[in-house]
């Protein structure tokens, strides 16, 4: 097999694909946080009685609370702050398409890019 | 003279051939390892107690431990093997190909920058915290952490890993410390577990909540198998990379166990999952002024202990993609005094401390624990690529792991719940980065890679791979 001479590639390229890198990166983890992607989907269940009785605490984790310095109620938005676990079918079929499709993807061009590395490797020898 | 060691690679500067310096030995590999993953004890593991509830937290610790040892195990094989600069970066290159050796860089850069994110907004919230002055933000605290610890970084490995193993043994001694300290072996003077954790609250939202504390779980020990960056600087990568990682693994077990056991007799589980520094506060809760200003102490050492081997590791991450030409090959030069990777440690520094700014610490974890499940999903496949295309006997291996390939298909299943579990509130973001991945993967195939020198990717002496 013939050998590959990849082309060179000049500074302004090299500065071009370094841009489209830090762009990439940016766009990656900045715009869930700037969508509101990112984050927990918590949400408060409020109590109309903010006692620590009410938000179910005994007289232990009453105490502790206090040692730290809250009270029912500066404490309630925290206890009653909860996730809620509803299987959401759609967007977990679309997560598992998603992640399925990368990865074959990902091995298969991979394999390809594998079959090229070897045939040079080995039948240069 | 091993394998290993005769495939250290060089960087041309100025004309001459310039490598990376072999100076580590293992207790620098746990040092990097330890020192990246303890501050996970002082902070994020928590945040397993917010989605499961205190008995969720103890659950995936252990659980998650044998995804973690499943990890040690692949990787001390692998990377005895493999031993070149950017661990799993170089494992993907000769056993899978180009394509996901470029993916596994992006994942442990990701991984690593985001981890040293949330290090420094750790310490930055711990300081402020302390200070307790009005009108304090951490903004300046973080910026120093990032651009000291680059600066460390820049001026050398051997340095950096020195002052690892100093902060790193204190952080972790202080765990002992505060575990003795509260007469563990009694209940009800100091510690009240059986209070705190009740049949009622302990799995507050049954055992979904198991399954969804596993996100958090990863917090843990995320980051131990990057003892393997330091292949190329290790003087007997063979012998000193699997006996640290496998040390570092037991010494992380340990301390998740003592972590996990003080803090949830200490303080309810709905304060425990959305504190910001549960050690510290459990020293507070003692009651006792030394233990709450040694753990205030630990914690900041933690973060910066993590910091600084997240510098470390993603930078030769960076590195050996611009030395394959993966990425411009401006990033692959070594510095000619210092020897390390300069510019990509100073190219990673202001991206470092843009999202420090504006991610908050559960966000930023979040984001280091989805590349981190990325890549062990990785691992699980490459471990049985790896057997298949090179059996046992056909090349010479520093270490083989027992009962393969048991460790990969546990490895495998447990990544597939953590999916799950990041799913389960946090599915927005998974998809949003699983995107991103694929997106710059069709990037570098069908337009990166022909910068690529095909041949030179398979650097190591080994036979033709079977099937190939």
């Amino acid at each position: 097999m013939a050998r590959y001479t990849p082309p060179e590639q000049s500074k302004a390229g090299q500065i071009l694909d370094i841009a489209v890198v830090v762009v990439a990166i940016f766009v990656a983890l900045w715009l869930p946080l700037k969508l509101g992607f990112a984050g927990a989907a918590k949400s408060i269940d409020p109590l109309d009685a903010k006692t620590w009785d009410a938000l179910g605490q005994n007289a232990t984790m009453a105490s502790i609370w206090e040692k730290l310095g809250y009270t029912p109620e500066t404490a309630h938005d925290i206890i009653q702050n909860r996730f809620h676990y509803i299987i959401d079918w759609p967007t977990l079929i679309i997560m598992a398409i998603v992640l399925i499709a990368y990865f074959v993807f990902l091995f298969r061009a991979s394999d390809k890019e594998y079959r090229e590395v070897i045939n040079e490797k080995f039948d240069d020898k | 003279m091993t394998a290993a060691v005769e495939t250290a690679q060089t960087t041309t500067i100025h004309g001459d051939r310039v490598s990376l310096l072999r100076v580590l030995g293992p207790a620098h590999v746990w040092a990097l390892g330890v020192g990246i993953v303890l501050v996970g004890e002082f902070t994020g593991w928590n945040f397993s107690a917010d989605k499961g509830g205190a008995l969720a937290a103890l659950i995936v610790c252990w659980v998650v431990g044998l995804l973690y040892t499943s990890v040690a195990m692949i990787d001390s094989e692998v990377t005895s093997t493999v031993a070149a600069a950017g661990g799993q970066y170089a494992q993907a290159k000769h056993i899978v190909g180009p394509l996901m050796a470029f993916n596994v860089a992006l994942f442990l850069v990701f991984a690593y920058t985001m981890l040293e994110v949330s290090d420094a907004i750790l310490l930055g919230d711990t300081i402020v915290a302390k200070a307790g002055v009005e009108g304090l933000t951490h903004n300046s605290f973080i910026a120093a952490t990032i651009v000291v610890l680059a600066w460390l970084n820049y001026r050398g490995v051997l340095m950096t890993l020195n002052v690892n193993f100093v902060i790193t043994a204190i952080a972790y001694v202080s765990i002992v410390i505060l575990f003795f300290s509260v007469s563990p072996w009694t209940q009800g003077a100091v510690l009240k577990l059986n209070e705190l954790v009740t049949p009622a609250n302990a799995l507050p939202y049954g055992w979904i909540g198991v399954i969804a504390a596993f996100q958090f779980g990863i917090w843990y020990y995320l980051g131990i198998e990057g003892t393997t960056q330091a292949a190329e600087e290790v003087r007997s990568p063979a012998r000193s990379l699997p006996y640290g990682t496998m040390a570092g693994m037991i010494t992380l077990l340990i301390a998740a166990a003592m972590t996990w056991y003080v803090c949830a007799s200490l303080m309810p589980w709905e304060y425990l999952g959305i504190t910001y520094y549960p050690l510290w506060d459990a020293g507070k809760l003692t009651g006792s002024p030394l233990l709450e200003n040694l753990l205030f102490i630990a914690t900041l050492l933690a973060a910066l202990a993590s910091a600084n081997g997240c510098i470390n590791d993603a930078a030769r991450a960076w590195f050996s993609l611009g030395r394959d030409r993966y990425l411009p090959s401006w990033f692959s030069a070594v510095h000619p005094k210092y020897r390390t990777p300069y510019r990509s440690i100073l190219f990673l520094l202001p991206i470092a401390l843009a999202f420090a700014f504006i991610a908050d610490l559960n966000q930023a974890i979040t984001f280091s624990i989805l590349s981190g499940v990325l890549q062990y999903t990785f691992m699980s496949i490459n471990i049985m690529m790896f057997r298949k295309k090179w059996p046992l006997g056909s090349i010479r291996r520093g270490y083989t792991h027992p009962f393969h390939p048991l460790p990969a298909i546990v490895l495998f299943c447990l990544c597939m719940v953590t999916f799950f579990a990041i799913f389960l509130g946090f599915g927005s973001q998974l998809i949003a980065m699983t995107v991103f991945y694929f997106l710059i993967s069709l990037w570098f195939h069908f337009y990166r890679y022909k910068f690529v020198r095909r041949g030179d990717q398979f650097s190591m002496p080994w036979p033709k791979p079977q099937g190939y």
